[in-house]
């Protein structure tokens, strides 16, 4: 990366500028095309899908700001989703909610989220990596055996949501569009957060935590505080979950695939980028249900789930956006005739959100210069 | 008092079957720098051949370790080999993770096929009888359990203080680029301990699968424990696994005396509270680098 060639440098820049006119554009037109999707494909069988992904599409992004962000991998998420789905079962049974009203407990399922995960953050990132992960599961099994063993929960039989009288045709409706704004709240989320100073912050933390701190970033504060926003969606998702599939019991609103399922998502499409867990949700999460339909035994689901699983992680390691973005960066740096490095330095002083997805193209170097970028 | 000490005794013989399958979770660790998350599930596919083979091949179940130890091990050098050995950059940890995962999957729902999800045991004439030993009555196969993993964890201290090879280990674990410079063969090194590290699963899932019933579904439990262990004896140390294994299984028989529905939570409770004081666990290293 000593000599940048000039050719290197406007390609990289014509990738940026391509990408600050075309991303907010396509952005818009996806958004567009998921709102109108239940009124384009009115069958129940397809919106059922898109219930299903926009759930992950919504887990996945929030796992993303917390664990793609920081490099803290989190196992743990199902406890906020389970939490969500058991307190909106819990409330509307005590408080008597019927049809649309649920959906009115979604917030409060997000604070509750936010609450738990604080003495959770507290405990767990206290250590380092390694064992955050296993703090993470250790937690998560003690949800899972409190939702056994407490009397609210309903023990092993679970929760049962009340029956709703929503027309069979557009029964999917409410919550195909529950679950996309949580959805689209949580992507927003993830950008602002992305190209911000805290976001900054949190990336240096992945990077090189020992320099983040002697570069006066307050890590504890700033891990707890990513760990807390990456709570929520997750919670108020797991509340939608519940209603939609009508039971929560222990088993599947405390599932290990759960975590493991988010994390699969973002790193099949990109760690740490805000597109990425997006793309990995709905290219999963069709994919897994439409598996478990055709295929009625349980284990052969398993063994093709762990199949595709490490297919992914052996084929793709940095994940869908990253690669293809490096790809195209390539592309135009070859057809500008310059041989050498694809050009992903911004120029000092760029903002961080231009580097964006190249930054994470180019392990390390680009991503130090966005935060020196940043400070200048 | 009677019960409390019979609770104390239990947990220490069961203890050190847990501290051997610990043990080779955290020896995993210590040179490669992953967790192997398929601990669990391998202990429940160890179990599994052994009951396959006194049930099909009515070959008693400590003969059957002759066996079911060297195909754990090749299982664990195929599996390093051809997945873990291909991870690298900075999200290695966390791949590494996933792999173990999605293999745990593979190997859940190869077990489903094969034996369904109805529990069984693993069943000999004189496993369930008892010894009378100072006042305690001593399951057979607890004693059996409790030598086996003794030898076994003493194998693994004699291979890694007094062999070449176990030194190649130990430099390997302090700095494997370094032990690369000197001439150690570290992708060699490293997939032996992964076949080591899972082959300790054979016995491990020998005395599990006698002294439980056990289904493919048990290997989450079995993992979620054995990580607690390693945490709370510290990352990489042996010694350590072996006593928070003692510790925590003791701790649980003792609670379950009153309160048998809770007995698993104080596992984790004591390992949170442990890790609230000391975050790197009982015997574990202050890491140098925040990586």
């Amino acid at each position: 990366m000593k000599e940048l060639s000039a050719g290197a440098i406007t390609a990289g820049r014509a990738w940026q500028i391509a990408g600050r006119t075309w991303r907010p554009a396509g952005s818009l037109v996806l958004l567009a095309a998921a709102a109108l999707f239940p009124l384009v494909f009115t069958n129940p069988a397809v919106t059922n899908y898109g219930v299903y992904a926009l759930i992950f599409v919504a887990a996945a992004s929030a796992w993303n700001i917390f664990s793609g962000y920081s490099g803290y991998i989190s196992l743990g998420h199902a406890v906020f989703f389970g939490s969500g789905a058991y307190f909106v079962g819990i409330a509307t049974k005590d408080w008597h909610y019927t049809g649309s009203e649920v959906f009115a407990l979604l917030p409060l399922a997000g604070l509750l989220g936010a609450i738990l995960a604080v003495p959770f953050g507290l405990v767990a990132l206290r250590v380092r990596r390694h064992t955050f992960v296993v703090i993470t599961i250790a937690v998560f099994f003690i949800f899972q055996l409190m939702a056994y063993n407490l009397s609210v929960t309903g023990g092993t039989s679970g929760l049962l949501a009340p029956t709703i009288n929503y027309a069979p045709t557009t029964y999917n409706n409410p919550f195909y569009y529950a679950a996309f704004g949580i959805a689209a709240c949580t992507i927003a989320l993830s950008w602002l957060i992305r190209r911000s100073r805290f976001g900054l912050q949190i990336r240096a933390i992945r990077d090189d935590e020992d320099r983040a701190r002697g570069l006066g970033v307050r890590a504890e504060q700033i891990k707890l505080s990513a760990f807390v926003i990456s709570a929520v969606p997750v919670a108020m998702i797991g509340g939608v979950w519940w209603y939609y599939t009508t039971l929560v019991d222990p088993s599947s609103g405390f599932d290990p695939l759960f975590d493991v399922a988010v994390a699969l998502m973002a790193f099949l499409g990109g760690l740490g980028t805000v597109a990425g867990p997006v793309l990995g949700a709905l290219i999963i999460e069709p994919a897994e249900l439409y598996f478990q339909q055709q295929v009625s035994s349980g284990y052969i689901f398993l063994i093709l789930y762990g199949a595709l699983f490490l297919v992914v992680i052996l084929i793709l390691p940095r994940g869908i956006i990253p690669t293809v973005a490096e790809l195209i960066t390539k592309f135009i740096a070859r057809r500008k005739n310059s041989p050498g490095p694809a050009g992903q330095l911004p120029p000092a002083g760029a903002r961080a959100s231009e580097t964006d997805v190249s930054a994470d193209g180019s392990r390390g170097a680009s991503a130090q210069a966005s935060t020196t970028g940043e400070r200048a | 008092m009677g019960q409390f000490g019979q609770a104390v005794a239990n947990g220490i013989l069961g203890g050190a079957v847990y501290a051997l399958m610990a043990a080779g979770l955290t020896l995993i660790f210590g040179v490669l720098d992953i967790i192997n998350i398929a601990q669990g599930i391998m202990v429940v596919l160890a179990a599994y051949l052994s009951y396959a083979l006194s049930v099909h091949l009515h070959l008693d179940p400590l003969l059957g370790l002759l066996i079911t130890v060297p195909i754990m091990f090749v299982l664990g050098v195929i599996i390093q080999w051809a997945f873990i050995r291909r991870l690298r950059g900075r999200e290695r940890t966390a791949m590494s993770l996933l792999v173990c995962y999605a293999i745990a999957v593979i190997i859940e729902g190869a077990l489903y096929a094969q034996f369904g999800s109805t529990p069984v045991g693993i069943q000999t004439s004189y496993f369930n009888t008892t010894v009378h030993v100072f006042g305690f009555y001593l399951g057979y196969i607890y004693l059996i359990g409790f030598g086996l993993a003794v030898v076994a964890i003493a194998a693994i201290y004699l291979m890694l203080y007094r062999t070449k090879f176990g030194r190649s280990i130990r430099a390997t674990t302090q700095d494997a680029v370094a032990a690369r410079l000197i001439g150690i063969n570290v992708d060699r090194v490293a997939a032996i301990t992964f076949g080591i590290g899972v082959a300790v699963t054979a016995a491990g899932g020998m005395v599990f699968g006698a002294t439980n019933t056990f289904n493919p579904d048990s290997g989450y439990d079995l993992i979620s424990r054995l990580l607690s262990i390693v945490i709370l004896g510290g990352l990489g140390s042996i010694g350590g696994a072996l006593v928070a294994a003692m510790f925590m299984v003791t701790a649980e028989e003792i609670v379950n005396i009153w309160q048998p529905t809770w007995a698993t939570v104080v596992y984790y409770a004591v390992l949170v509270i442990v890790l609230l004081v000391r975050p790197t666990g009982l015997f574990g290293k202050q890491e140098a680098r925040a990586q």
